[in-house]
């Protein structure tokens, strides 16, 4: 009687288990099916890259999650405590070997894979004829410079910075590249141009993120760090901080406009008379 | 206090100190959970009144102090605390059949800096300015320059940075302690490929502690300087912050995130490797079976330490870090998934054709097997660059780091308190509210930890006191309240837990030394153990640590202590 309750016990918790387990499964793979959580849209084609590698990823671990979390609810079922003799397996070198190549080719391949939509923009610069914009951050502003007419950065002295005084930046006002320089508080770039985005920061390290680039980038002080990118959709995207850099991280936000040629144009005119 | 009091709490018994280091990560996880539950309270509600929280309403400073202190808590006086320190001190020497550690003055100064350091960090929440607000991760510049750089940078981070210090000795030494107790205090006929994987476990994360906390040790230092007597390691020149131009000239703050990660990354592992120890040891004793592959356990285990100290960079792929290296990093960590995988097997194979026993400990180590899975695989997809791009600083992060490296860390401290709760108290505890308490811990940890996947992936950014600042952030809040709600029934759970351990301390039924029928050497003294474990019985070991269902066998297990002449037919291997 003693031994049959405890089997009764061993079934029942064994099969919630494997529910809890079957339930769990289930609902990570309806909710990705659904794509109800998603990245929106790509802009540029090294987004499409990523976006594929993504969801190369996601089928192979996908399947992965699936089967290990399935082989461990039926083991788990399979081999309750039925008053049975536990078999004496202490291991099996060849099925081990075999494994760990399977997992180093799935694994290694998966990342030799993802490879390319890296190198694409972050080994290679950018193409000539690229739209250089200087990203500087700052607790808790981003603000943007654009060369002006010469396509010269004018030079920047710390020592010069002064918000009240209308030069957030230091730009030395003896520097002749720095006369038409343009300073922006909103990210206008043209569209299929491709933009090189020189990132700095004044103060702490912060970040720019665009999630229709599916672009990350630190802005680390002391560092000038450029990343590109060809947008090909005219749209308004938020830009945000997400590297924690104090009390007004969360609110360290900024817009990138995709505007035609022609926009942006009319864009660096009204700004270079606002100076 | 009476002399007998502190002759017990300033006791030099392994056993002594693996409990009291145990008590002191129970307040800890207390502390670290409460803060969590203020946290997500705030992301569900922002407008919602709080208790312990000055004005009521959390501002974002107050908001990320409970980030720092937070992660800080979990990770050093939780996750590295209890499953190493309190397990690993108490149970170490008994499996390894000593009668102490190798220096036991050593192990009690151990505890003792751990505890100060846990006071010191705490009081970091009731000094002018308030706790840090860096993070526990405590990047400079932000972390560098003093209270210009926001509330909670002044005294608050030097207190934070003072009591990392602290612990990074108290770990330095306890880890000595453990490597040489392993090697230098094994009873006769304990060979390395006798210990139980539970030894080998907190052996390498011994090895592991006493490379990465070193380095930690040395760059705090390097901060402190920073901060207090005007370097620049960490700071480069020409910052203004606040209109204010900054006196440093020629650090560099990548190198703190070098330096950081070079033990944060093991870190992980110091947390996580205990916990497979405990699991490998739980499965094959509740499915009556020796652990499928135990060489092949001793060398992912090992693996898994080597690896570790190679992979750091990968939480710097978008830092300004070389790209090139970024990749190099990205190849390492793809491969720290083959051991990883390799130990999911061999567990299903420990399990696959025994005789599963579904007691509280098992329940627990089955747990820690199906959120390792999961949130050991949700890795790969931060492990690309690329794909880090768009992942990178969300959510998604957060969820894959609590559920690898804190819930299934948890669920082995778990696993291992129910396990050995027997053996350190001489009570057993209540085996239904302890299945009471596993089910809903497992359900809650999933409830609370899959939704957060799906908020980074809709781009849901971690360390945001509120989400109010970009529109697309704003139409997620549904997914914040239900995480909440999941959150606090989850929290409430644990008092089944507390109440199952104190009551059961106090008047469990008594327990037999070997409850389980298990082989390791802990189960062949009395439970609790007296204060010189074997006392003047020579223990020698005549076997390996899992015999289990060995055929011919008269029982279904063989302990380690056992001579072959006793177990029937005198045939099996030494």
């Amino acid at each position: 009687m003693r031994t049959k309750n405890r089997q009764t016990g061993s079934t029942l918790a064994a099969v919630l288990f494997a529910l809890a387990i079957l339930v769990l499964v289930a609902h990570v793979v309806i909710i990705f099916a659904s794509r109800q959580y998603a990245a929106p849209a790509p802009i540029t084609a090294n987004a499409v890259d990523i976006d594929r590698q993504y969801r190369l990823t996601l089928w192979v671990i996908g399947i992965l999650f699936v089967a290990s979390q399935l082989a461990l609810a039926l083991a788990v079922f399979l081999f309750r405590d039925r008053g049975q003799r536990a078999r004496f397996l202490p291991g099996n070198v060849a099925i081990e070997i075999v494994g760990a190549t399977a997992a180093i080719i799935i694994f290694l391949g998966l990342g030799f894979m993802g490879r390319k939509a890296w190198a694409a923009v972050r080994y290679a610069g950018p193409p000539t004829g690229s739209v250089q914009i200087e990203v500087t951050e700052m607790q808790f502003q981003f603000v943007f410079r654009y060369p002006g007419p010469d396509g010269q950065f004018g030079r920047i002295d710390p020592a010069l910075i002064s918000a009240a005084t209308g030069n957030p930046l230091g730009i030395d006002p003896n520097s002749p590249e720095g006369r038409d320089d343009i300073v922006t508080g909103t990210l206008a770039v043209p569209v299929n141009r491709p933009i090189e985005l020189l990132i700095r920061s004044q103060d702490v390290i912060h970040s720019f993120f665009v999630r229709e680039l599916r672009l990350q980038q630190d802005a680390v002080p002391g560092m000038v760090i450029p990343i590109h990118f060809t947008p090909d959709k005219i749209g308004n995207y938020a830009i945000v901080c997400t590297q924690l850099c104090g009390l007004g991280h969360s609110k360290m936000h900024a817009v990138l406009q995709v505007m035609s040629e022609s926009d942006y144009e009319n864009f660096l005119k009204q700004q270079a008379a606002a100076q | 206090m009476s002399a007998r009091g502190a002759a017990r709490l300033f006791s030099t018994d392994h056993k002594v100190i693996g409990l009291q280091y145990l008590f002191l990560s129970l307040i800890a996880v207390t502390t670290g959970m409460i803060l969590s539950l203020l946290m997500r309270y705030h992301l569900a509600w922002p407008a919602g009144r709080l208790p312990f929280i000055t004005g009521g309403i959390m501002t974002p400073e107050q908001y990320l102090a409970l980030v720092t202190m937070h992660g800080t808590i979990m990770v050093f006086f939780v996750l590295t605390t209890a499953p190493q320190n309190a397990f690993g001190t108490y149970f170490l020497p008994l499996q390894i059949g000593a009668r102490e550690m190798a220096f036991p003055v050593l192990n009690m100064l151990g505890f003792w800096l751990t505890s100060a350091a846990f006071i010191v960090l705490l009081a970091a929440f009731f000094v002018q300015g308030g706790a840090p607000i860096s993070g526990w991760t405590a990047y400079p510049p932000l972390s560098g320059l003093g209270d210009i750089t926001g509330p909670g940078e002044g005294m608050g981070q030097t207190l934070w940075i003072v009591s990392i210090l602290i612990f990074c000795v108290a770990s330095v030494i306890s880890s000595i302690n453990f490597i040489a107790t392993t090697i230098e205090m094994r009873a006769s006929g304990m060979k390395m490929m006798r210990m139980p994987l539970t030894v080998w476990a907190w052996f390498i994360t011994s090895i592991l502690i006493l490379l990465s906390f070193s380095v930690l040790l040395a760059a705090g230092v390097l901060l402190l300087l920073d901060r207090s007597f005007g370097t620049s390691f960490f700071v480069p020149a020409g910052l203004v912050v606040t209109g204010q131009l900054q006196s440093h000239s020629g650090g560099s703050p990548l190198l703190w995130q070098h330096l950081f990660w070079f033990f944060g990354h093991p870190e992980v592992y110091i947390a996580i490797l205990p916990g497979m120890g405990v699991t490998s040891q739980l499965l094959s004793n509740f499915s009556r079976k020796p652990v499928f592959g135990y060489p092949a356990m001793v060398v992912t285990l090992s693996a898994i330490g080597v690896l570790g100290f190679s992979v750091w960079g990968h939480h710097m792929f978008v830092s300004g870090m070389s790209p090139y290296s970024g990749f190099t990093f990205s190849v390492l960590t793809m491969s720290i998934a083959v051991p990883s995988a390799a130990k999911t097997f061999n567990w299903i194979g420990t399990l696959w054709g025994g005789k599963i026993q579904f007691r509280t400990p098992m329940l627990f180590a089955l747990g820690f097997v199906s959120i390792f899975i999961t949130g050991g695989l949700s890795g790969i997809f931060l492990a690309q660059p690329a794909v880090d791009n768009m992942l990178h600083a969300t959510y998604f992060v957060v969820a894959h780091l609590h559920l690898v490296m804190g819930v299934a860390a948890i669920f082995g401290v778990f696993a291992a308190t129910y396990y050995w709760f027997p053996k350190m108290f001489g009570r057993v505890m209540n085996e239904t509210l302890g299945k009471l308490h596993f089910w809903l811990t497992f359900a809650g940890a999933y409830a609370i930890f899959v939704p957060m996947h799906f908020l980074g992936i809709a781009g849901g950014i971690r360390r945001y006191a509120d989400d109010s600042g970009a529109a697309y952030l704003v139409g997620l809040q549904p997914l914040h309240a239900f995480m909440t709600v999941a959150a606090f029934c989850t929290a409430a759970v644990q008092l089944i837990f507390f109440w199952n351990f104190f009551a059961s301390m106090k008047s469990g039924a008594p327990a037999t030394p070997n409850p389980w029928d298990a082989t390791t050497l802990e189960w062949a003294v009395p439970s609790p153990p007296p204060p010189d474990n074997f006392g003047s019985t020579k223990i020698t070991v005549y076997r390996g640590p899992y015999e289990y269902s060995v055929p011919g066998a008269p029982a279904d297990f063989i302990p380690q202590n056992l001579p072959p002449t006793t177990t029937g037919d005198g045939g099996f291997p030494a």
